[in-house]
């Protein structure tokens, strides 16, 4: 296997997003830290990996990519045979059942992520980087988010996981955004909505999201 | 049986479909859903696309929401029709993934209040929100900068192919350059203009601007 190298510190979401990937499919890889507070994801080297300054970069013998999900996309694909095979529908499930996969992938990236990545700022990096929280915005975007909820809450009452009966890359996608608004106390959102929360305790409780959750309190590389 | 798409035909996200259907030479029936009326938020809608968006595909069995998961589904079914749009290899399909992930994350979440703000709400009578869509303005053309810089090395965003990538782009940045009288974000980059003027030249897209114009219903090929 060819050496896999993943760019950013490992507590951004969008980073934590393909180490989980990694692990789940029992890829090894190498973490590079990339000091955001010093301004190294906007240097010139790194821009040519990561065209927009954004993290993470990813890199293995044949690719460079960025976002994240399409790096999680390129990882089930190409290690198809390692790890766990069915991120992306069961082996032999078929067109139809990645295409559920994408779906809920989809609304991932398109419902879930703009409000919860908006609380994840204000809960937990504005704090972090000694920047005023913004009240309002925190009451927008929880109201947004909790529409978004309960339409999981009825999903999840018909399935087990998003996409169908396995834990799949659609579930796995929201791990980040989700840790840090229950790390910052609002984990009522989740823990009110009775699907919800039994879908979130079986997600987050998986021992690869576990080891990327200690890989934030570990020092940078 | 024939594909149909669920959603209003002047909409962003389902032109996006039916221009993949016409470059695959796949026929389709065009159901129209009511946004005016709010069809779109009744409960038997909600029953297909829980969002209470469109477009949602019914294909044989499958139904399946979300335009980019629906394009990828339906790429990946008639590849071996039209035009390839997925790529032919992983990584040639990891770079469409990438760059159709780059728009929906890194573009749409400008295009769209653009659009909203200089073109639905007036011709709905509605009050709108010039500061945002000016601030969206600011960072959609940081985007296309970083489009020029690519569109410099390829002929298209993934490669020297049109794929998805380039596809998912259109319907948004036509209402932008033609309804909103932002022709420049685009026209004063050489290489951005080149490319916008090769995608929206290709005659499957006509077809589909045709088959809107004419409040088509049934495509055939």
């Amino acid at each position: 296997m060819g050496s896999v190298t993943v760019y950013g510190p490992p507590i951004s979401t969008a980073v934590s997003r393909v180490l989980a990937c990694l692990l789940e499919k029992d890829v090894d890889f190498k973490l590079v830290n990339v000091d955001m507070a010093k301004g190294q994801h906007k240097s010139p080297d790194y821009l040519k990996l990561q065209p927009f300054g954004q993290v993470p970069a990813f890199q293995d013998e044949h690719a460079t990519l960025f976002e994240s999900r399409a790096i999680c996309r390129y990882i089930c694909d190409k290690y198809a045979n390692r790890g766990n095979q069915s991120l992306f529908g069961r082996n032999g499930g078929g067109p139809a059942e990645r295409a559920q996969v994408e779906q809920w992938l989809e609304a991932e990236s398109q419902s879930f992520n703009p409000p919860s990545s908006a609380l994840v700022f204000q809960l937990a990096f504005a704090p972090r980087m000694g920047l005023p929280q913004d009240p309002a915005a925190i009451e927008l975007n929880q109201a947004k988010l909790a529409k978004v909820l309960d339409v999981y809450e009825r999903r999840l009452g018909e399935s087990r996981f998003l996409a169908g009966d396995e834990f799949a890359l659609a579930d796995l996608a929201h791990l980040p955004n989700a840790h840090y608004i229950c790390a910052a106390g609002k984990d009522d959102m989740f823990a009110s909505r009775k699907n919800v929360a039994r879908w979130w305790e079986e997600i987050s409780t998986r021992p690869s999201w576990k080891k990327v959750v200690d890989m934030f309190s570990a020092p940078p590389a | 049986m024939v594909v149909k798409v669920y959603g209003k035909a002047q909409a962003v996200c389902p032109q996006r479909v039916m221009h993949c259907l016409v470059e695959k030479g796949v026929p389709f029936e065009l159901v129209h859903v009511d946004i005016d009326t709010m069809e779109h938020k009744r409960p038997e809608f909600l029953q297909k696309q829980p969002f209470g968006q469109v477009p949602y595909i019914v294909d044989g069995d499958l139904e399946l929401f979300e335009s980019r998961a629906i394009v990828r589904y339906l790429a990946a079914k008639y590849e071996d029709r039209g035009p390839n749009l997925l790529g032919r290899t992983l990584e040639e399909r990891a770079k469409v993934d990438q760059w159709l992930d780059v728009e929906a994350i890194n573009y749409n979440p400008w295009a769209f209040p653009i659009v909203f703000n200089l073109f639905v709400l007036p011709i709905r009578g509605l009050p709108a929100n010039k500061a945002d869509a000016g601030a969206a303005v600011d960072k959609l053309n940081k985007v296309l900068e970083v489009y020029e810089k690519q569109l410099s090395k390829t002929k298209y965003l993934a490669g020297d192919e049109f794929t998805l990538a380039d596809l998912t782009h259109i319907p948004a940045t036509r209402y932008i350059v033609e309804n909103c009288g932002l022709s420049h974000l685009l026209d004063d980059k050489k290489h951005v203009k080149t490319w916008w003027e090769d995608i929206t030249g290709r005659p499957a897209w006509k077809k589909v601007m045709s088959f809107v114009e004419t409040g088509g219903s049934n495509y055939s090929p």
